[in-house]
């Protein structure tokens, strides 16, 4: 957000003639900050006043059980796969569609973009059909001790299916802008390919990846609709964070649901400030501040 | 031949990276998506008419869409306004509402579902009040409207901002200059500019809707031709290991995406060419 268009405190007593009345303006505001309160403050602020409802220690031991336990590290380590598989595919991406010129660009782009315009519960469909014990690929697999649906590949792929896009959106944008003449010196003055990229493109796009990792982070851990679909919610071995939200609180166990809701509340509070930090402090190499 | 495919160019990694993009691509997304297409493909589109030609099925697929549609319209206004208020004033907390504005893209579905459901439910805060007039949120369309308001709200803000950003205030002393008042400028001058960002916000927020399920699921209620929503009725049919009801309904719903991902991309074509950019 730049600051140019900021207007200087007007200290003239006669309001300028592209400004809104004071009362207009104080209303548009008024307006802002009370749908903003209802939308989106209350629900946040509910996820810790129902997990706190019966005290902390009740949320803690909660937190504590076994199977809340697990759904934690699985969905760490389900993050821990496929972010950085989502980083590669975004960086490869964005340097194959910046890098080079080639037939069919806008479609590839348009296909990258594709799994933000299909539903979760599709996506997850979809990996079901392909991978699942009905499916060719999915029955030999199985055969072979390899299942992918109700089992963590199967995560794993529903995971990369919904955060597809993040990184490589957010790179590409930055990468056009940044052009290829610096690349081109490097490769001019003798280094390598892996060198001009380590030492070139990298620190140019650093802000950028950050960025699209941390947004593909937070899509990532908190996936529910696909992961539903492919994962089978087995306890203990697929249920994820979101998935043993979702039975904790079926059984009416509101306050073990909650508290597992709000250590992903606090993770998409953490995402949101560093989201933030970002774009004050880097805002001129991120695509997402002056995307049109 | 006409153009080459790819040109020559001296920059490395071409093998590697197209490599790596068209690979992932295709395991990722483009073959589950041919799973789903060659099993509607089996199924004949006759049985996937008589799948969807039912009344459950058409109730849900009309419900998401409609439901879809008016969260996308309360959140193109918002957006709207909310974009204006957050580059045009400055007050305190303005940060704070800016950062909140992504808070739904950042929160899980699922906590947003069961904390919606607990504010609107009779007993919740927002639900209680409501009650008490006989309004009944959380278990009707009423809940889904607002799960969906919430997943669809950053996404008209965050497309309009910039382009608010972006206008001239030259333009509108011109048009105050020229006697218009600041509502005629606003509605004549500074709408029009912001119409095609906007209806992309529009868009987006649209099909993000559509196809929503953790958030809607827990304040839905559920009720077969009331509040299930056609996601929903996909997971039961898989529930019941009937994959070819599931792929019957999933391509429906991938149709409808398609349909408006093409709109999305007509509107940013027809902005493009009368405003030069979007």
């Amino acid at each position: 957000m730049s600051d140019a268009t900021l207007q200087k405190g007007t200290t003239a007593r006669f309001r300028s003639a592209t400004e809104e009345s004071p009362l207009a303006r104080r209303a548009l505001i008024g307006v802002a900050f009370i749908g903003l309160a209802i939308l989106v403050f209350a629900p946040l602020i509910a996820v810790f006043a129902e997990a706190l409802a019966d005290g902390v220690s009740a949320a803690l031991r909660s937190l504590a059980n076994p199977d809340a336990l697990d759904a934690i590290r699985l969905t760490l380590t389900i993050a821990a796969i496929s972010v950085p598989l989502n980083a590669a595919f975004g960086i490869a991406a964005a340097w194959f569609i910046t890098k080079f010129d080639f037939r069919g660009k806008a479609f590839l782009i348009t296909l990258i973009d594709l799994p933000f315009s299909v539903s979760p519960v599709v996506a997850g469909l979809c990996i079901v059909l392909m991978f699942g014990t009905n499916s060719l690929i999915g029955g030999w697999l199985v055969a072979q001790g390899f299942p992918i649906v109700f089992a963590m590949p199967g995560i794993i792929l529903a995971t990369l299916f919904v955060t597809f896009p993040f990184v490589a959106r957010e790179l590409i944008p930055v990468m056009i802008e940044q052009g290829r003449a610096e690349e081109e010196a490097a490769l001019t003055l003798g280094a390598s390919g892996w060198r001009t990229f380590w030492t070139v493109t990298l620190p140019n796009i650093r802000w950028a990846l950050l960025y699209g990792v941390l947004l593909c982070n937070a899509r990532a851990m908190g996936e529910f609709g696909a992961v539903s679909v492919v994962s089978g919610k087995i306890r203990g071995q697929t249920a994820t964070m979101p998935t043993t939200i979702e039975m904790l609180y079926q059984e009416y166990l509101s306050v073990a649901a909650f508290s597992l809701a709000a250590v992903l509340a606090l993770l998409a509070l953490l995402t949101l400030l560093l989201k933030t930090a970002l774009e004050i402090r880097h805002a001129d190499q991120l695509a997402a501040t002056h995307r049109h | 031949m006409g153009r080459p495919l790819i040109h020559r160019s001296p920059m490395p990694g071409l093998g590697l990276s197209m490599g790596i993009t068209l690979t992932m691509l295709s395991l990722v997304v483009l073959l589950p998506i041919g799973a789903l297409l060659l099993k509607g493909a089996n199924y004949g589109l006759e049985g996937i008419w008589e799948t969807v030609n039912r009344e459950r099925v058409w109730a849900a697929l009309f419900l998401s869409f409609r439901l879809s549609l008016l969260a996308a319209l309360f959140n193109l206004v918002f957006g709207v306004l909310l974009a204006w208020v957050l580059v045009r004033y400055r007050f305190a907390g303005r940060r704070i509402l800016d950062a909140a504005i992504d808070l739904p893209f950042a929160l899980p579905t699922a906590v947003a579902g069961i904390a919606l459901t607990a504010l609107y439910a009779p007993n919740g805060t927002f639900g209680h009040i409501a009650a008490s007039i006989g309004w009944k949120i959380a278990y009707t369309q009423w809940g889904i409207f607002i799960a969906l308001v919430f997943v669809g709200l950053p996404f008209v803000a965050r497309t309009v901002q910039p382009v608010v950003e972006e206008i001239e205030r030259e333009v509108e002393e011109a048009s105050a200059t020229l006697g218009a008042s600041r509502l005629h400028t606003l509605r004549h001058v500074i709408l029009p500019m912001l119409a095609p960002a906007a209806l992309t916000g529009f868009a987006l927020a649209l099909a993000r809707a559509v196809g929503e399920y953790g958030s809607v699921i827990f304040i839905a209620g559920n009720i077969p031709l009331v509040t299930e929503i056609a996601p929903l009725l996909i997971i039961i049919q898989l529930e019941e290991f009937n994959y070819d009801a599931a792929a019957a309904i999933g391509i429906a719903m991938l149709l409808i995406s398609f349909a408006m991902l093409l709109a999305i991309n007509l509107i940013q074509i027809w902005s493009r060419r009368r405003i030069g950019h979007v």
